[in-house]
């Protein structure tokens, strides 16, 4: 009995290792990619509301124009390289410079090929809202920072002022920034950008003063209006030591990166998402209707679509 | 489930108090001789530095080597990529013909299910729920969640019978199994979604293996359990008809189990449904991943449109196999047959005309009046509520006397004090060998180098924990005396218990701030409703016979509750503290989405950043940190359940 069930066993895991012959890892869509059997795409959404905003419009142009079905993965920028790497997503449309990732899959592996610019560039900050701005105008360079440490306090920052971070996702070295700076606050990591948000409009709203790491382009600045804090200028290079940052952030064109086969097979959504390339301005708009006033990224996207012919006209192969 | 068990004379309480203070004894008698030589060598009150492991360098080793034999080592050609390859398969079989059924197909089988084994009430309940998904908007969303669970639930299932099959059967393997299953239950599946990735890719394949592991051990325990508890006589009259092992096996221990694998059954689909959503943050797609999508713009109305399918599936799925547990339905063959034949032809028609999509414009939408009350909940309870204050100061109030003096009491603590501490509970409660598993697992924490911000998260959960037990506590006994309230309470319980937590994250920020206030919040809310239900069940289950000699004694109703019923419910209780720490910690650590910081920051960074080595020590920490907590609070005598 027992030597029959080990033959079996034997024989199960020589057909499962060798009978079957090898797996590609990377040949994998989801199982619920193209179920009526059409052609499909799969894109990255990022947890930020301009990168769906992105996804929305490239969709809704993919599927309404190209006669595509795309399939979305929510995912974080990093995981997001190795889905682009491993064929389970095509593409990522917004990526925020990742020189690692980059040197590894686009120089070394070569399983994912750049796709070109947004259109968008970005920008990292530190933001303390307009209306307190307003009122103390120096509190606008990183050098006053400290005289308003008292007003930035809350009970998680410790008797430090808070400098409100956000999603573990993001770029940051504002640790290392408080640090080399040798300002009096605390970094609070609010932990995903939805709390951040939350936490901000909720300060708005009673008019308090705060600290925040943001970015732009972002549609929370039509609701809150925040004024950038100067931070030492940023010099090429100065942030390559990640322990000993002391300047401010780059402003960085976004990028589309697609995967390498996709890139070479995909046709005309490769072509198309290829040539995807729009303003901050049209990103925004998009973006303030998703997260604002609460359409579906569909309604979103066919609102823009519709008064902005001329541009997406270019896309299409 | 209590591997070891203390049998702690209850009858004897003097010489109880005996064996207490002589275990004392020995381990004061242990800290005089180790702490000066420890004192001596690292002075100082934090972890000393020498006696930490830095495993970021052989971490992000293995996670690059990964990456890079991922396409082209045979470990992954041939086993990694075939696994990948058949769930995939699977996913999709069962996805395509779910969408190929249609909705009026899939309702109808479902609701055919329902009745042949659970009844009409079950069956009518069942076809609601699945209109109410397609009425939300969420038909797609839910097949494919549905697709993953019967895959999901299949594998757990398999591989659950197995290992209970094994443990049942052989006294070693028992013995063998038993750590390894505890462990698999007081993991919180976000410890380990980072590893399971890095070998699968995000995706379908990573969340089925993820989910398995957190929803197998229930069904290996009430397995082994049930094959265990067979009736010897029983077994003796088969035996003596000449049965083999084997047939012994088929024809009498395994139907005798039936109740057991039910349930067992039962409680697997419960944390895979649970897991469906923390899958998603993996790219699982489905319910969760509309969950976690309305998470990020910040719109409880659309998370909520995606949560209550999720909270309707898990009633239906729980009532359905909660009723085929306690015996169903015995059927007729004809009524199968009619049934199935009506369920199939009711989805042939739907096919036929052409409607195998939901209807868009019979959907529902629930997301803008859910936002409205949202917003008016936090405009107005935020802050300025005269005499009581708002939320916002109640969670700064909280932050400030509550989680940061615990949080700077424990850290202030010398090192040694804690595992000191931390051995007297669990020796106390337990025995020597769970006292040790605990120490070991607080000081692999030390080692691991994150004793600092696994204090953090430990200084949450014990408050949290606190919080829990005090509504819990109060909620169960207002339960167990009145039918009414409990039977008011029932529905609220199961919405609470299966919602997704990542539903309330927003509410909890937008009620109480960003920090470690939310957290605790939300902790709260998920580990209350196994507290109450345990409490009020063991409050209930008190000898009648002693409620009425205390009565006739002339006992008041708040003597009774004292001296008679909390005393006699005491294993209960007991339970009830171990799940709402277990639960707690679960949600403690997804409390790093809204700044609950620490170890659970560490696990989400791991994850976003795809960085091996934050993650997965952090996630290590989390796992000792439960095992810790688990064997502090285990009570002698433990369910084979986790999450009641």
């Amino acid at each position: 009995m027992r030597t029959r069930t080990g033959t079996v066993a034997a024989a199960g895991l020589l057909a499962l290792t060798t009978g079957c012959g090898a797996a590609d890892m990377t040949q994998q869509a989801s199982p619920f990619a193209g179920a009526q059997g059409t052609k499909s795409v799969t894109l990255s959404v990022q947890s930020w509301v301009g990168a769906q905003a992105n996804v929305a419009v490239a969709r809704y142009l993919l599927e309404h124009e190209l006669g595509y079905r795309v399939d979305t993965v929510q995912i974080d920028e990093v995981p997001a390289w190795d889905a682009l790497s491993q064929g389970r997503v095509d593409a990522l449309l917004e990526d925020w410079g990742h020189p690692e990732e980059e040197q590894r899959y686009v120089e070394d592996k070569k399983t994912i090929v750049n796709g070109g610019g947004l259109g968008v560039t970005g920008h990292i900050g530190w933001y303390v809202p307009t209306y307190f701005a307003k009122q103390h105008p120096d509190v606008t360079d990183w050098k006053n920072l400290d005289k308003y440490a008292d007003e930035f306090r809350t009970p998680e920052s410790g008797g430090k002022g808070q400098l409100m971070d956000g999603s573990p996702s993001y770029v940051t070295n504002d640790k290392a920034l408080v640090k080399n700076l040798k300002l009096d606050y605390q970094v609070v990591f609010a932990g995903s950008e939805a709390a951040q948000i939350t936490q901000i409009k909720q300060f708005a709203k009673e008019k308090k003063p705060f600290l925040t790491y943001w970015y732009s382009p972002q549609w929370l600045f039509r609701k809150v209006p925040m004024t950038e804090v100067k931070l030492p200028a940023y010099e090429e290079g100065c942030d390559a030591d990640p322990a000993a940052v002391a300047c401010a952030y780059p402003h960085t064109p976004l990028q589309k990166y697609l995967n390498a086969d996709f890139a070479r097979d995909g046709g005309e959504a490769a072509a198309f998402l290829k040539k995807f390339r729009w303003t901050t301005e049209d990103q925004n708009a998009v973006s303030l209707m998703i997260a604002e006033q609460r359409l579906t990224p569909e309604e979103a996207a066919r609102k823009w679509v519709d008064s902005h012919e001329s541009t997406w006209r270019a896309w299409l192969p | 489930m209590a591997s070891i068990t203390a049998t702690a004379p209850r009858a004897l309480p003097a010489l109880l108090r005996n064996r207490a203070a002589a275990k004392l004894g020995l381990l004061a008698l242990a800290a005089v001789v180790l702490v000066p030589l420890a004192q001596a060598r690292w002075t100082g009150g934090a972890w000393p530095e020498a006696l930490t492991v830095d495993l970021t360098g052989p971490l992000t080793g293995v996670s690059d080597w990964i990456i890079d034999n991922r396409d082209s080592h045979p470990l992954f050609l041939y086993f990694f990529g075939h696994v990948s390859n058949a769930v995939v398969l699977c996913v999709r079989a069962v996805y395509l013909a779910l969408l190929a059924a249609g909705w009026a197909g899939v309702t109808a089988v479902a609701a055919f299910l329902a009745w042949r084994f659970a009844g009409v009430r079950q069956a009518l309940g069942t076809a609601a729920a699945f209109l109410a998904c397609g009425l939300l908007g969420m038909w797609v969303p839910t097949m494919q969640t549905l697709a993953l669970m019967v895959v999901a639930v299949l594998a757990s299932v398999a591989v659950g019978a197995l290992l209970g099959l094994a443990a049942g059967l052989s006294d070693r393997m028992d013995r063998a199994l038993r750590p390894v299953l505890d462990t698999m239950q007081v993991l919180p599946a976000f410890a380990y979604l980072l590893p399971v990735v890095l070998v699968f890719g995000i995706g379908v394949p990573a969340a089925v293996l993820a989910t398995v592991v957190y929803a197998a051990p229930p069904m290996a325990r009430l397995t082994a359990l049930g094959l265990r508890g067979a009736d010897q006589g029983v077994l003796e009259a088969v035996e003596s008809l000449g049965a083999t092992a084997r047939q012994r096996l088929v024809t009498a221990r395994i139907p005798l189990a039936r109740g057991q694998l039910l349930l067992g059954l039962n409680q697997t689909i419960m944390m895979a449904l649970s897991m469906a959503v923390i899958a998603s943050v993996i790219g699982a797609g489905g319910l969760g991943d509309r969950v976690y999508q309305a998470l990020a713009t910040v719109d409880v109305g659309a998370a909520l449109a995606a949560g209550i399918p999720i909270v309707l599936l898990a009633v239906v799925l729980d009532r359905v196999t909660a009723a085929a547990g306690d015996g169903g339905t015995a059927g007729h063959r004809a009524g199968w047959t009619y049934a199935l034949g009506a369920a199939l032809a009711v989805a042939v028609a739907g096919r036929l005309l052409g409607r195998t999509d939901w209807p868009e414009a019979w959907t529902l939408n629930i997301a803008e009046p859910v936002n409205r009350a949202v917003d008016w909940m936090t405009a107005h309870l935020y802050s300025g509520v005269p005499v009581v204050g708002g939320t916002a100061d109640w969670a700064g109030r909280f932050t400030t006397w509550v989680l940061d003096p615990l949080r700077d009491g424990l850290l202030w603590l010398p090192w040694w004090s804690v595992l000191l501490v931390v051995a007297a509970l669990a020796w106390l409660i337990g025995t020597w060998r769970t006292a040790l598993t605990a120490v070991l697992a607080m000081a692999a924490i030390g080692v691991l180098g994150v004793w600092e911000p696994a204090l953090d998260t430990l200084s949450q959960v014990l408050a949290a924990v606190a919080v829990t037990l005090v509504l819990g506590f109060a909620t169960a006994v207002a339960a167990a005396r009145s039918d009414r309230f409990e039977r008011l309470l029932r529905p609220v319980l199961d919405v609470f218990q299966t919602m997704p937590q990542f539903v309330y994250l927003i509410p909890v920020v937008a009620l109480f701030g960003v920090g470690r206030a939310p957290a605790v919040a939300a902790a709260v809310v998920y580990a209350l409703p196994a507290v109450v239900r345990i409490t009020a069940q063991g409050l209930r289950e008190v000898d009648p016979a002693a409620m009425e000699s205390s009565r006739s004694l002339g006992a008041t109703g708040g003597q009774q509750l004292r001296q008679v019923q909390l005393p006699l419910a005491r294993p209960a209780l007991l339970l009830a503290v171990n799940q709402g720490v277990v639960l707690v910690l679960a949600v403690v650590i997804i409390g790093g989405l809204v700044g609950g910081g620490a170890l659970g920051y560490d696990v989400v960074f791991g994850l976003a950043q795809g960085d091996l080595a934050t993650g997965l020590v952090a996630g290590a920490a989390i796992v000792c940190l439960g095992l810790m907590l688990d064997r502090v609070t285990q009570p002698t005598d433990r369910r084979a359940k986790k999450g009641a």
